[in-house]
């Protein structure tokens, strides 16, 4: 098993240097290796420095334009978007176990497969109430205990009230992971299994990829679409409408589709947040799984092993 | 000074002098060296290929390295008890072991300090530590503090040692010529003997026994708060500085207690380490067994006394479910068991304190392992959506071999001491045998 991703990964870096040239950093989703047969040469020839520091001579139709970088620097990653208080709102009543959130978040994030930085639980808080489907992301607690045992400032505070890790600067002591009363870290105990020309690509706090070995991973909040006015991954990927984004100065979230007054959904819905009692005062909150729109057993299909949700508490 | 008395202290010093080693000696040290080199090859595979070769994971983020590394702080302890704080409290029978104990210390400590950058994911951005810090992270202080201590141990070890080291330099009749014979030149070249030297000399060694105290409670006290100021179940305690703290006079009292008996035997030293030490030493083990014992009373007692859901489904696992068999391992043969040996008179003859002692350090060392690993498989909220080889943990072979690496690694610094260094302090003996004799004059 680990003999076959390691030749993948050698092939892919054969294929890659091939390439090389063309492997301008790309977010599209199709191969980037595969010449597209639909592109004419142009006969006009641009010269390139290859990441060798060669330099090559290409056609003019092979070059694509590079996709929109992040272009801002540690520092400002490290003190946030000006003016903002990002919060997310979690209804419950709507979650019916999709995970495309999930799917979406992993995707994006190059998660290395297996793990996640969404997680759905089957909760089931007591004997005779009703059980009901939790997705967390990081809780981006405003008194995190993750940061205040961070010995190198690699986990850090935003203004803007995101919890980042810069994974450039992660020793891998894993006390963020122990501190986190939510489970919500992940740590790339091996090379994480990434796209060559994703791996290549310089490390941002707002976009966390690409995830490197030795180092934790979490839920980012998606600053970096934040930047760009658009909702998290995770928000426009679910289909159900669940998850609402938003900035708690406009006092406004949304999720694509409806829009409210945070404190009045809040209010209105009574709206909580997970382990109040901690006093981690998370970013994130939850609206109770009343008048569902779906029955938990319509998300018991998704599970692995579906006898396995109900059990615990 | 007489010449029985010069016909005595040579033969001190021919008794303490460093010997070679026996054929179980030298068997020793390859087999000791050939564990560390095991361990050294599987760390070399983890730093290749990550610490996927570990058996951790997302949930149990902390295995066995980390409960070693709280093994090696808990026995380094032992330095600070019997150097300090038998040396401040005028306590002249401990004096031949106060070297037992510090290269005890030394090298326990030198291993946790290893061991704890094997932990580390990212080992090469070791110096992040010192370029971007925050004062806030008790990593940070465990940092401070463990380095104080080890620079702290190595002077503790050193300064009492400089006459000695004088002595066997003096290419001594008694002593065969041999190489390290420069090195105590080298290290007791400025030693001249006079008065003045040696009063700065002693008061360097008061304010060092003064200074290690705070330090070493800080240790243990601050590696107990890498749990304690998490939430965890197991770990959310106010009691884990006290708790971790005895538990490793403990430990390293049991240490010395073995020490003592192997070099004993090994160097026939049984004028020098005496069966009166073992009795005593054996009623130090004792009292901290029974204070050991009281605070694991307090640490598990009063949660299960209320049960509260957290810490339900922990303690359960820890009485009656899987870890039962170690959990009771743990309080029966290291708590109990020596309890009852040690507790009589001929329990603390050589022989059963060393039984004894070795029921206790072993014990010890799977305590650690239950203080850690358990509660990482209870967090707050259920495990969930990781791979199924997260939801349990047993080490791999890796982390085995660099384990028991490790130990072999203090073992093996201990033994070379032992066999090129004065294990029990030569003119500290001969000066007390003057002032014996003095006295009956
Ligand atoms: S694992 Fe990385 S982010 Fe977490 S506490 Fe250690 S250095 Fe900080």
């Amino acid at each position: 098993m680990k003999n076959k991703s390691e030749n993948t990964r050698r092939s892919f870096l054969a294929k890659g240097l091939a390439a090389a040239f063309l492997a301008s950093a790309c977010n599209t989703k199709s191969n980037p290796f595969q010449p597209e047969d639909s592109v004419e040469p142009s006969g006009e020839k641009v010269r390139l420095l290859s990441v060798d520091g060669e330099i090559i001579e290409v056609d003019k139709a092979f070059l694509k334009p590079v996709p929109e970088l992040p272009k801002i620097s540690n520092e400002s990653e490290r003190i946030g978007i000006p003016d903002k208080k990002l919060v997310m709102v979690i209804d419950l009543s709507r979650c019916k176990n999709l995970k495309k959130c999930q799917e979406a978040c992993n995707h994006m994030h190059h998660v290395h497969p297996g793990q996640s930085w969404i997680k759905v639980y089957g909760m089931k808080d007591a004997d005779h109430t009703a059980p009901y489907w939790q997705p967390t992301t990081c809780m981006h607690c405003d008194e995190p205990p993750c940061v205040k045992v961070c010995p190198v400032d690699a986990t850090f505070k935003r203004q803007d009230g995101a919890v980042l890790i810069d994974s450039d600067r992660c020793i891998g002591c894993r006390f963020c992971m122990a501190a986190c009363p939510y489970s919500t870290r992940v740590f790339n105990w091996e090379e994480p299994l990434i796209p060559l020309e994703i791996a290549k690509q310089e490390y941002h706090c707002e976009t966390s990829v690409p995830q490197k070995k030795g180092t934790v991973g979490k839920c980012d909040f998606c600053p970096d679409m934040v930047r760009q006015g658009e909702l998290p991954h995770c928000v426009s990927a679910c289909p159900n409408g669940v998850f609402f984004f938003g900035d708690m100065y406009e006092d406004s979230v949304t999720n694509g589709a409806e829009t409210f007054r945070f404190t009045e959904l809040i209010r209105d819905k009574a709206g909580y947040r997970l382990m109040e009692d901690l006093g981690t005062k998370p970013s994130v909150y939850y609206l109770p799984p009343v008048n569902r729109n779906f029955p938990y057993e319509t998300g018991l299909k998704n599970e692995p092993d579906p006898t396995e949700a109900s059990n615990h508490h | 000074m007489n010449i029985t008395s010069n016909i005595k202290r040579e033969k001190i010093v021919q008794e303490l002098s460093p010997k070679t080693f026996s054929k179980i000696g030298v068997y020793w040290v390859i087999a000791l060296s050939i564990v560390c080199l095991i361990g050294l090859f599987a760390y070399i595979r983890q730093l290749n290929k990550g610490l996927v070769v570990t058996n951790m994971g997302d949930y149990v983020s902390w295995g066995i390295y980390i409960s070693n590394f709280v093994f090696f702080v808990a026995i380094s302890l032992v330095g600070s008890l019997i150097t300090a704080i038998f040396r401040l409290a005028n306590i002249e029978w401990s004096k031949p072991l106060t070297r037992i104990a510090e290269i005890i210390a030394v090298s326990a400590i030198f291993l946790a300090s290893l061991i704890i950058i094997v932990d580390m994911g990212r080992p090469e951005r070791l110096l992040n530590l010192a370029l971007h810090p925050r004062l806030q992270s008790p990593i940070m202080w465990d940092v401070v503090v463990i380095g104080t201590y080890l620079i702290i141990s190595v002077l503790l070890l050193y300064f009492p040692m400089i006459p000695d080291l004088k002595l066997l330099s003096k290419a001594n009749t008694a002593v065969r010529r041999t190489w390290p014979q420069g090195i105590y030149k080298f290290l007791s070249s400025f030693w001249t003997g006079s008065s003045e030297q040696r009063k700065n000399n002693g008061h360097s060694i008061t304010i060092l026994s003064i200074l290690i105290i705070p330090v070493a409670f800080c240790i243990h006290t601050v590696t107990s708060w890498l749990f304690a100021t998490t939430y965890r179940p197991g770990w959310d305690s106010t009691n884990f500085g006290a708790y971790f703290v005895s538990g490793a006079f403990l430990v390293g009292a049991g240490g010395v207690v073995i020490a003592m008996y192997v070099i004993r035997r090994a160097y026939q030293l049984e004028h020098y380490i005496t069966e009166a030490h073992f009795d005593r030493m054996g009623k130090a083990v004792v009292l901290l067994c029974f204070l050991y014992l009281y605070f694991n009373i307090n640490e598990y007692l009063v949660p299960a006394f209320k049960m509260k859901k957290p810490e339900e489904a922990h303690l359960t696992q820890l009485f009656a479910g899987s870890f039962a068999p170690m959990f009771w391992f743990a309080v029966i043969v290291g708590m109990l068991v020596p309890i009852l040996i040690l507790i009589n008179k001929w329990g603390r003859s050589p022989g059963w304190a060393f039984a004894a002692s070795i029921m206790v350090v072993i014990g010890a060392w799977f305590k650690r392992y239950l203080i850690v690993t358990p509660t990482l498989l209870h967090p707050l909220l259920p495990m969930r959506d990781v791979p199924e080889r997260f939801k349990h943990y047993f080490p791999s072979w890796e982390e085995w071999a660099i384990a028991m690496g490790s130990l072999a690694g203090a073992m093996l610094i201990i033994t070379l001491f032992v066999r090129f260094f004065p294990i029990i302090p030569i003119q500290e003996t001969i000066t007390g045998h003057d002032e014996e004799e003095e006295k009956l004059i």
